[in-house]
């Protein structure tokens, strides 16, 4: 449930859950977000879930924050559907030509490459949120053995399609962007694609998500 | 093929077509984006009888030089803006706030916007472009909009699908006033800073860096000082929200923003000041002052009624 709403400047909402990060948590997040999403509520023009926030823009011009609290205070998130979750593979090539930080991964997990590998691989992680860049999935959660910080300094430059991880999350990079997680590997699938307008992320929140190891042949033969 | 067209000889250092953005995409990392000075968005759509939502060139400082091929049209400039119109033989020095007419042949000589950053340029009728979610609006980060979702380059042609050309001449009175205090609401995180922190950002100046643009405005001054995280959960960010990172110096998100961050808010800026916070060029001197959330709603309904105003007015 909301634990407590106030504002984030003028013109949104910002929906406090908790501060812990978990499945249950994140779930009542996007039941409130599917529940206002689908009821269109006057003047609200964007929805933004995260691990245990919800933050609900409007147009100043429209509404306000007194009315889009009252409405958000009243609403019954029970009413909307269960929430309809895919699960997905995920091929991820982790050679070396993709594997950046394998060797640091090494030295701060102080675990070999095959090991790290195997607990990343193949295991269900679930998607918390979505964005920062379009598309980009929030995945979690990674074994307590598994989790390192960003880079000191981020990269300028994070190659497309990425596979990253900080903390207990992973992260997949829909398009070349500056960016700090620590990457493993590389997936060679449109994770976004602007030309699907209705659908273009392939990864929701709510979905389940499970690495697929594929060698650097099937990476390279994977568009073909 | 269009017969009426715009050849682009040079093309300014950040020229984009934008429009009134696209919305309810954040919660797959999908930003607003749209004209970044909104008034003077709509007063160059008025100032041709578009519709107040038609696409326009945006530049920021320097802006494009342009040829035009086609029967006769109008255009108008907004901003704080230095231009010229070549006509044949003759060159004249262009005033904003006004439409004039141009020919087949004319040339649009967008020198550069003065002591601000963004500025706009609008044609009567349509330019012929493709949409993503409703809107033009190129995102440069994403490649998202119109043109392949990049900034217009030399030798491009940019395509009128109508044309509107009206012989009576629109023009307004109107000054963009350049101002040093920014309305901001106290943050989410406000109370993660020392009370020193807290001081010197709103009593302290800051400059506007070099490192800004259609994303976020990056300013140096003062450190600001976190005594509880440099980081939390990633979670939600709307356009005017200040963030502090661990180097201690803010950073306002800005139309293009990524849509969620990880670093604490201190504050978040005032509708009201929108439009005037996005044209303080680098170097510009910028103070915060607070107010209250009920005070930044009277204002913003005051501006918007300032808006309506100066729309009727044309």
């Amino acid at each position: 449930m909301i634990k407590n709403i106030s504002n984030l400047g003028d013109a949104a909402l910002y929906c406090d859950f908790g501060n812990e990060v978990n499945k249950s948590i994140n779930s009542q997040v996007i039941k409130y977000f599917k529940t206002i999403k689908e009821k269109k509520f006057k003047g609200i023009n964007n929805l933004t879930p995260s691990y245990n926030k919800l933050i609900i823009s409007y147009d100043l011009k429209k509404t306000n924050f007194k009315e889009v609290k009252n409405y958000v205070e009243n609403i019954d998130a029970k009413e909307s559907q269960d929430i309809v979750s895919k699960k997905l593979e995920i091929p991820v090539c982790c050679h070396e030509n993709f594997s950046l930080d394998i060797k640091r991964l090494e030295e701060i997990l102080k675990l070999s490459r095959e090991k790290i590998l195997e607990n990343f691989l193949n295991k269900e992680y679930f998607c918390y949120m979505t964005g920062f860049i379009a598309g980009m999935p929030f995945l979690g959660d990674l074994d307590e053995n598994m989790r390192a910080q960003r880079l000191e300094t981020p990269r300028v430059k994070v190659p497309k399609g990425s596979v990253a991880l900080t903390e207990q999350f992973a992260n997949i990079y829909t398009f070349e962007s500056p960016g700090g997680w620590n990457i493993l590997g590389n997936t060679p699938l449109d994770v976004f694609d602007s030309s699907k307008e209705d659908k273009p992320n392939l990864i929701n929140p709510g979905d389940t998500v499970i690495f697929k190891e594929i060698t650097l042949d099937q990476y390279k033969n994977f568009n073909e | 093929m269009s017969n009426n067209y715009l050849d682009i000889i040079r093309p300014g250092i950040n020229t984009t077509f934008q429009d009134k953005g696209r919305d309810h995409l954040y919660h797959i990392g999908i930003p607003f984006s749209g004209a970044m000075d909104n008034r003077n968005y709509l007063i160059a759509n008025k100032l041709v009888n578009n519709k107040l939502d038609s696409s326009v060139i945006e530049f920021a400082f320097q802006g494009p030089h342009l040829k035009y091929s086609g029967e006769r049209i109008n255009f108008a400039v907004t901003g704080d803006v230095i231009f010229s119109i070549k006509k044949k033989d003759t060159e004249i020095k262009g005033n904003c706030y006004q439409s004039y007419q141009i020919e087949n042949g004319d040339e649009i000589n967008i020198v550069s916007t003065n002591k601000s950053v963004y500025g706009y340029l609008a044609l009567g009728g349509e330019l012929d472009l493709k949409f993503q979610w409703n809107s033009c609006s190129i995102n440069t980060k994403a490649n998202i909009g119109s043109n392949d979702g990049k900034k217009l380059d030399v030798g491009q042609r940019i395509n009128l699908k109508k044309i509107n050309s009206n012989k009576d001449i629109k023009k307004i009175n109107y000054i963009n006033i350049k101002i040093e205090n920014i309305r901001v609401m106290k943050g989410t995180n406000f109370d993660y800073f020392s009370e020193q922190g807290k001081q010197i950002f709103f009593e302290k100046e800051f400059i506007v860096s070099k490192l800004s643009d259609r994303m976020g405005m990056r300013l140096e001054g003062p450190k600001i000082e976190n005594i509880v995280n440099t980081n939390i959960k990633s979670e939600g960010l709307i356009k005017g929200v200040i963030q502090v990172p661990a180097d201690g110096n803010p950073i306002i998100m800005l139309s293009d923003h990524g849509t969620v961050g990880g670093y604490p808010k201190i504050g978040a800026v005032a509708s009201v000041d929108y439009d005037r916070l996005v044209q303080m060029a680098p170097g510009s001197k910028i103070k915060f002052k607070e107010i209250n959330l009920s005070d930044a709603e009277t204002l913003f309904k005051l501006y918007e009624m300032e808006t309506q105003n100066l729309l009727s007015q044309i």
